[in-house]
């Protein structure tokens, strides 16, 4: 029974049924048109295939749409029994017993617990029924769909037009995604951030000194945390975050700006093609590195490294500093940097270089006094590419750079930065609406909109620059 | 300038241009020097980070094992029936009896601390594999009365010469005593090096000599296929929406900053949002490859769509006109005739696109992809990891041998990836068609 129900083969049903839909159609709109000698007004395949969509889409849209929203119901449910059953337990320990409850149900775990048990049982009742409820449902709507489809195929059917319109619908909606995804990230992230920032004053966020979330473990009643902003509720002031953040991408982009800007003028303007063949396809290999691997890397050799020349310089360098996570990431760029400014730099039309050249300029002189000053817009474009890279990136810092927040700007001290906070704050066991999880929303939103802006500003320049010789 | 230099005799006009020339070219040879000097400097990073990488990781192929005499009594395990029996399996002593054999090389040390500390040195997990060995034989097997079994991972690393001998003993991980015991036993033959078959077949373990990367790569090879069924017909139903339906105006506009920008979002926001909606709003289960594969499908969609948009606007438009003409659809000329030309370099971006996709780790650990499973995942649903967020995890540990895992971890992905970016290459030359 359990195999009827499960997703996938209630899945592959449905496709079987909707292959069959497709050759049962089209096999009676060409006994039709035998049998009454006329010409159907599409190919055949067209009604196999417009049945076939009526068999497939409703199905999978009941399917997906009843998979996807009777898992918040079915929990809500034993939500209420689990409150019945433990009244004064806190909510925190009411996710942890339903938890337990769900693996319990699905054998993962065992417990002598009878009220946990009987729950247990229950909720595995629940599922049981959801999934044959799903089934039913499922399939009579397939059944309708089918039938409807199947009575109007005839070869008077404009059959290609109905599925050509469907498919051009499906093909927007598709584009559409793109725009969906868009307004989940911002909303997902601004309603989690309002909630954090009803909870907690938007000045002292943006403008706080101090970020010490991990207090926040000990949870206090919402209403105090108004009253006691750094005391028990643990404070969320984001500039030594934004400060730690800004400092690795300055160090990154100290190291990536000069090494890559080079690197695409020489590629550009004076390698023989020889040397472009072998170069440009190396540096692209290290943007294809997985930043994981950078971070590796940095952790692990890049700051040992800088530490032991620290030591020889009798410099303290703190074993996750900023220099080692920024240096590295800084290499990471280089890549991005150099192939950018590279496109740049070759867009720059060929009569200015020859004019530069046939008034007896030497190619230095070309590159550095025409070509570069005609490139700018489009190389500050590539810079602030680059920089919403830097502060976007998260695993190299994660693994190189520290998590306490400290407000300085010595690169050989450890820092911490948005990315890093985001990840600690929604690793671990909390409760998913602390006020500390829902800080990492609010710098989500901080972050996605200062890369929303570079990008902007990064296109308007590289557009300005595109205007500039069309 | 130039009329002082007029002024003056055509020698000395020489010898000025001549001197303000020289200094031109020096900087020009500076500017390339530069050049020269930052792409030597990026090659040479990438050669370190490989070398560091591969000259890490490649002990991590070679396990230490010592040899153990040990006689199972194969009868006291079995039923009546001459199978095995769960209780009694479960109930003889794997782990002490190897260690009481072990504790038969050095008979001379009777004092428990000292043996606590020899017992140290054979690997925590030896005594539940050696009963997989056994089991797996089967009841009727004759085994062997002599075993080889996974030393520690510190007597590994020091077989390896990754412990430093000459540290004093606070600072290494084994003890003068017992490394003088590895000695001997090395002396008397009972140590070997055999090829690390564990890290390509296990999962994650507590314990770096049993743990491996199988059930990472199934986890990433899992959410890869969900990012490439969703992603894929996604990106090519948009990608043709937008070249050949979409009317010039606001919402194709729209559209296209929408795609342009999702392609320059920080991975770690695109995991927030799978945190929150998926896992949060719609209950799908953490850890899965599926919710993974969700989130790096929305990060691959931009790639795809306008790896697939370049190329199908690199097949030539007379194509389009001529089954136009001869009465094809819009629909039919772009799914019938543009679709299979563009083919392949749809199949080269979306490749590149998973290998990105293969790479990424701060959404996974997002969506809980990072949690500690010592099981292969079965399915898409069940909890699983991606191999690099079992580099990541790896790298974070405190012991020295599954650094040189996460090193080895870390080959292997490089391999993944530069298979997947040849074989773009590859189709690439193969079906690059000239116009």
């Amino acid at each position: 029974m359990t195999f009827f129900t499960s997703f996938s083969s209630l899945a592959l049903l449905i496709v079987v049924i909707a292959i069959a839909t497709y050759l049962f159609s089209r096999r009676k709109v060409t006994q039709a048109a035998a049998a009454d000698h006329v010409k159907p007004h599409s190919l055949a395949r067209y009604y196999g295939l417009y049945a076939g969509a009526w068999a497939l889409l409703p199905a999978f849209l009941v399917l997906v749409v009843w998979t996807l929203g009777s898992q918040p119901f079915i929990d809500a449910n034993v939500q209420t029994l689990l409150v019945q059953a433990y009244p004064d337990l806190e909510k925190g320990f009411l996710d942890l017993k339903l938890a337990q409850v769900q693996n319990i149900a699905a054998g993962l775990i065992e417990s002598q617990d009878e009220t946990l048990l009987k729950l247990a049982d229950d909720y595995a009742e629940a599922l049981q029924q959801a999934s044959n409820l799903r089934t039913s449902i499922v399939l009579l709507a397939m059944l309708v769909a089918v039938i409807y489809a199947y009575r109007r195929v005839s070869p008077a059917l404009k059959a290609r037009i109905l599925f050509e319109t469907l498919l051009r619908r499906a093909f927007f909606i598709a584009a559409a995604i793109a725009i969906v995804t868009t307004v989940g990230i911002i909303a997902s992230l601004l309603i989690e951030a309002v909630r954090f920032f009803s909870q907690y004053g938007l000045l002292d966020f943006f403008f706080g000194t101090h970020w010490s979330p991990n207090v926040a473990l000990r949870e206090v009643a919402a209403g105090a945390a108004d009253e006691d902003v750094g005391g028990s509720t643990g404070s969320f002031g984001m500039l030594p975050v934004m400060a730690g953040t800004l400092l690795v991408a300055t160090i990154a982009m100290a190291v990536a700006l000069p090494i890559g800007l080079f690197a695409a003028i020489y590629m550009a303007e004076f390698a023989s093609k020889r040397v472009r063949d072998v170069v440009k396809p190396t540096l692209e290999v290290l943007a294809g590195v997985p930043t994981v691997v950078y971070g590796f890397f940095a952790a692990l050799t890049a700051a040992p490294f800088f530490r032991a020349i620290g030591l020889n310089l009798g410099l303290d360098v703190s074993a996750q500093s900023a220099l080692a996570a920024g240096a590295v990431m800084g290499v990471m760029i280089i890549p991005f940097i150099s192939s950018l400014s590279d496109d740049v730099i070759t867009a720059v039309p060929q009569s200015l270089r020859d004019g530069a050249l046939g008034l007896g300029s030497t190619r230095g002189e070309m590159v550095t006094k025409v070509v570069l000053p005609a490139a700018f817009p489009g190389l500050v474009g590539a810079f602030l590419l680059a920089i919403s890279r830097a502060i976007g990136e998260t695993m190299i810092v994660v693994m190189a750079a520290g998590v306490s927040a400290k407000l300085t700007a010595n690169p050989l001290e450890s820092v911490t930065t948005v990315t890093v906070q985001i990840v600690m704050l929604l690793t671990g066991d909390t409760a998913f609406d602390s006020l500390k999880t829902l800080s990492a929303f609010a710098l989500g939103i901080t972050l996605f909109t200062a890369t929303l802006l570079l990008n902007i500003a990064a296109l308007t320049a590289a557009r300005r620059l595109g205007q500039r010789y069309e | 300038m130039s009329n002082v230099v007029q002024k003056l005799g055509a020698k000395k006009r020489a010898a000025i241009i001549e001197a303000s020339l020289k200094k031109r070219h020096a900087k020009e040879r500076r500017l390339r020097a530069y050049g020269v000097a930052a792409i030597i400097f990026a090659i040479g990073f990438l050669v370190t980070l490989l070398s560091t990488v591969i000259g890490n990781g490649y002990t991590a192929l070679q396990q230490t094992q010592v040899k153990i005499d040990l006689e199972i009594p194969i009868a006291k395990l079995l039923n009546d029936e001459g199978q095995f029996d769960e209780k009694r399996l479960r109930r003889y002593g794997w782990g002490s009896s190897i260690k009481k054999s072990f504790r038969t090389n050095f008979p001379d040390v009777t004092d428990r601390m000292a043996q606590r500390a020899l017992g140290e040195l054979v690997s925590a997990n030896a005594g539940f594999e050696l009963r997989q060995l056994v089991e797996a034989a089967g009841p009727e097997a004759t085994l062997p009365t002599s075993f080889w079994v996974k030393t520690s991972d510190d007597v590994d690393m020091l077989m390896k010469g990754r412990m430093d001998r000459n540290l004093p003993e606070q600072q290494r991980r084994l003890s003068d005593q017992q490394i003088a015991w590895v000695d001997a036993l090395v002396a008397d033959g009972k140590i070997r090096k055999v090829f690390n078959t564990t890290f390509f077949t296990a999962a994650d373990s507590r314990e770096p000599e049993s743990a491996g990367i199988l059930g990472a790569v199934v986890g990433s090879a899992l959410a890869l296929m969900v990012t490439v069924i969703l992603s894929l017909p996604l990106a090519v139903m948009a990608a043709i929406y937008l070249e050949y339906f979409a009317k010039p105006g606001k919402v194709t506009d729209f559209i296209e900053v929408n795609i342009n920008n999702l392609a320059a979002v920080p991975s770690i926001v695109f995991g927030l949002l799978g945190l929150s909606v998926f896992l949060g709003f719609f209950g799908l289960p953490r850890s899965a490859p599926l919710v993974g594969g969700m989130v790096l499908a929305l990060m691959t969609l931009p790639t795809i769509i306008i790896a697939t948009r370049a190329s199908i606007r690199a097949v030539p438009t007379s194509i389009r006109d001529a089954a136009l003409g001869i009465g094809a659809s819009r629909m039919q000329a772009a799914l019938d005739h543009v679709l299979p030309l563009a083919a392949p370099g749809i199949l080269t971006g979306t490749i590149i696109g998973l290998a990105q996709a293969l790479g990424e780790t701060a959404p996974l650990i997002m969506i809980g992809m990072v949690a500690f499973i010592v099981d292969v995942p079965t399915s898409v649903t069940s909890p699983a990891t991606a191999l690099p967020v079992q580099i990541f995890i790896w790298a974070d540990s405190a012991e020295r041998a599954f650094y040189e895992r996460s090193s080895l971890a870390i080959v292997v992905l490089l391999l993944f990836l530069i298979a997947m970016n040849l074989t773009a290459v590859m189709l690439r030359r193969k079906f690059e068609k000239k116009w």
